[in-house]
């Protein structure tokens, strides 16, 4: 959550924490929706969740459960590598012998937004990928997918099992019952260390995009717009 | 001595833009290393025909692979192409495009490969073993700059963060064939579904004009579209208030979980301005925004604001375009 007082931390190289509190990502909460509706259309299977980083992550995971997961895991560690090729090789590494049919990401995380690691975690476990579906179908061992392209879109089709990452378009998170966080209090949250791979992308710098100068308003109705085609063609020269 | 891949990227048998703005960030590399800049090109039989459009950009050499299968995108089988000329050659930097399919193909190829990528950058500065870029984070509220390191180093552009320049390659052409069967892969884009292809698309447009809530029902988009038709060079966009009632297709939608754009110039009609919204376009160079409350938040990052309703003042500003348009003919 972070829409009031985003600062840059004093070492300049992450985001002050102080005030912002810790959710899941955008994408990654259509993921954990699209995971649920999924086994919920099929009755059958169980969602599992997964997440690298500290303690902090447990609350993250703790949402899902109590959105109907059934099991987490933290890949624990005290901070986490920007590198998605480090944060893959280690989820790869625990995700290895779990026997998912369908292992989902979010399209792209929001504070490192390169949209990287699902293909590290497909690589690694020699798994076919399908990044950025807007709709996902899963029957008979197979897979359909739609994916966003400029202006349109891409019918995909892939065997299972398979690494998918979810965009917008599938399913909006629901909201976490009493009931669900309740239930989610007793569920398993299994924290073991992070096998974190090689780090070769790292962050030398963070700041604020420079501000954009105060803008005007130049005036009310159509009476405003003479002046508003001026400035475009004389001030701002875009017209 | 090391040289530098582009991967070009072309849809029904056109070079993109982006092709071109991946080559010309090529030919920067090669040019401060003294290396030669190698273009990879695949596409349906009769793609290799573009190698002399890549060669003005800088193409000292264009590897073009040409195969029906390759008429729709074909993930696996192009990254596997791309990597294999990586692993065979001795590459400083690979240059995608950070577009729809570069978003897939270069974290792809980069996997493949075993290394690190420095996704979807807005600049980037070659300097010993190093390369130091700038990526927006946290949905654009920050500019992360990063350090990769390693040889080759492997890089997405954010579109239009550079301008494609001509600059003449020497511009040799040799066929490349598909290390892997672009018909067999596992994961099969089985169609292409474009839409309206008379409109821009939001990423390359220089005029992006973009609706709201405020325009009330999908038949009012046409309004938006008319502005859009006025300006000449303009895409249409949407917010998710609009995309969620389903007035305008999701691949319109402009924000935090839409599509990133920095036009010169964003005329906003009917739009709060929620942070999601502004994540999206707030690096546009020129915005406008039009709106019936002067409290709405889009007026905070406006640079030119009109209140008033939009069934009013769209039309008129539409009418004005067209003439100021004339008359600068
Ligand atoms: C996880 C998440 C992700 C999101 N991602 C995105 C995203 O990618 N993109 C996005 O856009 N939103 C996104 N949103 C939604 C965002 O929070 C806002 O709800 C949305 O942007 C509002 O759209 P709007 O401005 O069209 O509608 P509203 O906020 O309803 O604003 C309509 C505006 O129109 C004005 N208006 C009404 N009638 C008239 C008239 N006749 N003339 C002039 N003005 C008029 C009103 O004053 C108002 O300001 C996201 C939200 C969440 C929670
Ligand atoms: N620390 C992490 N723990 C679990 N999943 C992660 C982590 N970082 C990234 N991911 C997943 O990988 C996706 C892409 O992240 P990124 O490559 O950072 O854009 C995210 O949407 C998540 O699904």
């Amino acid at each position: 959550e972070m829409d009031v007082n985003f600062k840059i931390a004093p070492s300049g190289l992450s985001v002050d924490e102080t005030g912002l509190k810790w959710d899941m990502s955008d994408f990654d909460g259509y993921a954990v929706e699209a995971a649920l509706q999924l086994t919920e259309k099929l009755g059958a299977g169980e969602v599992h969740v997964i997440s690298l980083g500290p303690d902090v992550v447990q609350e993250t995971l703790r949402k899902a459960l109590s959105m109907g997961a059934a099991k987490a895991v933290q890949l624990k560690c005290d901070s986490v590598p920007f590198d998605p090729a480090a944060i893959g090789a280690a989820l790869a590494a625990e995700l290895k012998d779990g026997g998912y049919d369908l292992i989902m990401f979010g399209k792209m995380s929001i504070d490192g937004a390169s949209g990287a690691t699902q293909f590290v975690v497909a690589e690694r476990l020699g798994l076919p990928i399908v990044h950025g579906c807007s709709k996902l179908e899963i029957a008979d061992g197979k897979g359909t997918a739609r994916r966003e392209i400029e202006g349109g879109g891409e019918l995909v089709s892939f065997p299972l099992p398979a690494v998918v990452s979810i965009d917008e378009g599938i399913a909006r998170p629901r909201y976490p019952s009493l009931k669900g966080i309740m239930a989610a209090k007793k569920k398993p949250l299994e924290a073991k260390p992070a096998q974190l791979g090689e780090v070769n992308l790292t962050v030398a710098k963070m700041e604020l995009p420079p501000p954009r100068a105060a803008g005007r308003i130049i005036g009310e109705g159509a009476a405003a717009v003479p002046e508003l085609v001026a400035l475009l063609q004389n001030e701002a020269k875009v017209l | 001595m090391p040289n530098v891949l582009a991967f070009a990227e072309a849809r029904s048998g056109e070079l993109r833009k982006v092709a071109l703005e991946a080559v010309t960030a090529a030919r920067t590399v090669a040019d401060q290393i003294g290396g030669e800049v190698h273009v990879v090109l695949v596409g349906a039989p009769g793609i290799a025909a573009k190698a002399a459009t890549l060669a003005q950009y800088g193409a000292d050499v264009v590897l073009s692979s040409e195969h029906a299968g390759f008429a729709n995108y074909a993930p696996e089988a192009t990254a596997a192409l791309v990597a294999a000329r990586v692993s065979g050659g001795d590459y400083r930097a690979v240059f995608f495009s950070a577009s729809q399919q570069g978003r897939d193909l270069a974290p792809r190829t980069a996997a493949k490969l075993q290394r690190s990528i420095a996704a979807d950058v807005t600049s980037f500065t070659v300097a010993g073993d190093s390369v130091t870029v700038t990526h927006p984070g946290y949905t654009g509220k920050v500019v992360q700059t990063l350090t990769l390191t390693g040889s080759p180093a492997i890089l997405s552009l954010r579109p239009g963060a550079i301008s494609p320049a001509e600059k003449a390659g020497a511009g040799r052409t040799e066929s490349v064939a598909p290390v892997q069967d672009p018909g067999a892969g596992r994961v099969v884009v089985t169609e292409t579904i474009l839409g309206d292809s008379r409109t821009l698309d939001l990423g390359e447009a220089p005029v992006i004009v973009s609706g709201g809530r405020g325009l009330k029902a999908a038949e009012n988009f046409k309004l938006v579209e008319e502005l859009a038709a006025a300006f000449g060079n303009a895409a249409v966009g949407a917010t998710r208030a609009v995309t969620d009632e389903g007035w305008r297709p999701h691949s319109d939608q402009i924000g935090q979980t839409g599509r990133l754009v920095s036009p010169d110039l964003y005329v906003a009609v009917g739009i709060s301005g929620a942070i999601q919204h502004l994540a999206g376009m707030r690096t546009s160079k020129c915005i406008v925004a039009i709106n019936k409350d002067k409290e709405a938040p889009i007026f905070k990052v406006a640079d030119y604001g009109i209140v008033g309703d939009v069934f009013e003042v769209v039309p008129a500003l539409t009418a004005a375009v067209k003439q100021a348009k004339q008359s600068s003919h």
